[in-house]
């Protein structure tokens, strides 16, 4: 329930943030704020609008720099990193941007051979096959590798931008808002692809999401963003039990009933 | 016995990388797999896996027991060798694979599909003429889409001067500051530096046949017929007209040019003839404040090179340029205004729905105004010189 635990070991910890703060001019949108992701593990941030999850995204793999405080990512402080530690670190995690953020001069296999080609050393027949491997594996069609992002719905998008934040593999997965803007359907089996893959491959997820069936369906520990801070982090079932008006209100609201109940549902059956 | 393993330091540090140990005996290649399978070290063993082989009908057995972990980059390397391998006609199994490992090889066959080759590129020659087809079908449909959208907005200024009302004074002053007021440094610092140029050249020219005094007609017509007015063209074209595309461009992409129209607003009397207006009424002005300021840049530099004091170069300029010189150029200032904001709000109502196509607009725009008041102007001259001005 906890927000912090420094009892655990630090090899245990896919990244831990201590009294992180982040500020644009005036306005401060983190202070003081404390965060453990334990390797393996799928957590999900969660906040009203404006409580500057995508910042916390942003600010852990350094597209924004935090004012204050230490941010450990797989044992290392990513602000003390030289730019070749960094670039090193860079390749142990990948990034699954909103709207998929795909190259679009790129065909989604290119997309897909960018960060294999920046940081391995491989033929091109291997880039090849790897690329259509990952194509396959996060449930494109194999023609999906020669289009252009333009030519992809929505859906496939994201699809493609997961496929191209998983080509090295990484410890640790960025996802934001990956269900945002896809039907019910496709956001039910973007969140199996994303157990799936999780399953396969083991790594670690930190996911901004408003999805409560996301958060229900696959997320091992929940944080909630509130008051320039993580207020509590913890499962499901905790989540359920707190009695912050904000928190109280999102998981026991008319949509997270409906949230719990198909979940229960699909637990029965 | 060979051990096939990557040069040190490959693998993680503490981790060990990926080797691999084959043996061959008789029909059967035992292969031993070991160490950490990931994308650094196991892409180093390819060419070792590439090069392995056995009998036909022979037997492959992979002994995976001391893989100590596996990424896909990994698993995609055995099962490609082991697949290699069944089509050479061998048998292959994998022994001792742990959970892990024993999954990871499956998702690899489950994920293995083929993969289409990219299209062929197109015959370079054919590529060739239908690129010119398509350009010449496109100019073509270009020019009539042009000449009906001016068509709207004429008939939609005329609109808005039949009902005055209509028109929105408030950016119609807005424009007329950014595109009139703000552009006066830079059209005033080109033209000066223009003039200065023009009156040295023309001295050191003028200087050989001792006709110094003439230096006053070379830059009274030439800055005030072509050079004040074109230059200020191509200025505004290339800071408002640009700017034209790009703003409505934006808000074509941010569907704010639908909404509009769903509120009941035209886009073309709220956007484009805000626009238009300004730049008609303040383009005159511009050239007026260019011609002047080329004139000043060239009496500068009359008076410091070659003597010719200010006052005999006004009078010069009194005796010698008639008062049509001037006109000439200003008369066209209001064509070339309605030129650049046709255009450039034009373009930006045609960007499609990608934040690429508002910068591929943008420039189209400003080279498409800029050969628009090229040709403009030599319409213009030819039609001068034909009524004898």
């Amino acid at each position: 329930m906890e927000v912090i635990n420094d009892s655990l070991p630090s090899s245990a910890m896919a990244m831990r943030l201590r009294g992180v703060k982040s500020q644009f001019g005036a306005q401060v949108i983190h202070d003081d704020l404390d965060l453990d992701v334990r390797r393996g593990e799928i957590l999900g941030i969660v906040g009203g609008s404006g409580t500057g999850k995508s910042v916390l995204l942003r600010t852990i793999i350094g597209l924004n720099k935090a004012r204050e405080g230490r941010i450990d990512v797989l044992g290392e402080d990513v602000a003390g990193l030289s730019p070749k530690e960094r670039h090193e670190i860079e390749a142990r995690w990948g990034v699954l941007f909103q709207d998929g953020a795909l190259f679009s001069s790129l065909t989604v296999a290119q997309n897909i051979q960018v960060p294999l080609k920046e940081h391995t050393e491989m033929s091109e027949e291997l880039l090849d096959e790897i690329a259509a491997l990952k194509i396959s594996m996060v449930g494109l069609p194999p023609e999906a590798g020669n289009k252009y992002p333009s030519e992809l719905s929505g859906g496939m998008r994201k699809r493609a931008g997961l496929a191209r934040a998983l080509a090295l593999d990484p410890d640790i997965v960025f996802l934001d808002e990956p269900t945002a803007g896809l039907d019910p359907i496709g956001a039910a089996e973007f969140d199996q692809l994303i157990l799936r893959l999780h399953r396969a491959m083991g790594m670690t997820v930190f996911m901004v999401t408003h999805d409560l069936d996301s958060l229900h369906a696959i997320c091992d520990r929940i944080a909630v963003l509130a008051e320039k801070r993580v207020i509590v982090c913890g499962s499901m079932a905790e989540m359920l039990q707190q009695s912050h008006p904000w928190i109280h209100e999102y998981f026991h609201g008319p949509r997270a009933r409906a949230a719990t109940a198909t979940n229960e549902d699909s637990l029965v059956g | 016995m060979s051990v096939i393993e990557p040069s040190a330091n490959a693998g993680n540090g503490e981790v060990q990388a990926a080797w691999l140990r084959s043996d061959l005996r008789d029909r059967l290649l035992h292969l031993v797999a070991g160490g950490r399978w990931n994308m650094a070290s196991a892409v180093l063993l390819q060419t070792d896996l590439e090069a392995l082989g056995g009998p036909s009908g022979g037997v492959v057995e992979l002994n995976a027991a001391e893989i100590v972990g596996i990424d896909t980059t990994g698993a995609w390397l055995i099962y490609r060798t082991l697949k290699r391998l069944r089509a050479e006609g061998l048998e292959t199994r994998v022994v001792n694979a742990s959970e892990s490992v024993a999954e990871m090889l499956d998702q690899m066959a489950a994920n293995d599909k083929p993969h289409p080759a990219p299209p062929e590129a197109e015959n370079a020659f054919l590529a060739m003429i239908r690129r010119v087809g398509e350009t010449t079908e496109e100019i073509l449909f270009e020019v009539i889409d042009g000449i009906a959208f001016l068509g709207l907005v004429m008939a939609t200024l005329a609109g808005s001067i039949l009902h005055p009302s209509r028109l929105r004074l408030t950016p119609l002053v807005f424009h007329m500051e950014k595109v009139g007021l703000n552009a006066i440094p830079i059209v005033g610092l080109i033209s000066f530096l223009i003039g200065v140029v023009l009156a040295y050249q023309g001295a050191t020219q003028l200087q050989k046949f001792g006709a110094e005094v003439f230096v006053v007609d070379l830059i009274g017509v030439s800055v005030l017929r072509e050079i004040g007015i074109l230059l200020t063209a191509i200025v505004v074209a290339g800071r408002s007209g640009s700017a034209f595309t790009a703003q409505i461009g934006s808000m074509k992409v941010n569907e704010e040019v639908d909404a509009m129209r769903t509120l009941g607003l035209d886009p073309i009397q709220v956007l484009v003839i805000p626009r238009v207006l300004a730049l008609v009424l303040m383009l005159p002005l511009l050239a007026f404040f260019s011609d002047i300021m080329g004139l000043l840049g060239g009496a500068l530099m009359a008076w410091s090179v070659l003597d010719v004091s200010p006052g005999m170069f006004i009078e010069r300029l009194n005796t010698s340029i008639g008062m049509w010189t001037f006109w000439v150029g200003i008369i066209k200032a209001p064509v070339f205004g309605l030129l650049i904001a046709l255009v450039g709000c034009y373009e930006g109502l045609q960007v499609a729905n990608s934040a690429e196509s508002v910068g591929s607009r943008t420039t189209r725009s400003v080279v498409e105004s800029i050969f628009l008041v090229m040709i403009v102007d030599a319409v213009f001259s030819i039609f001068f010189a034909y009524i004898g001005i």
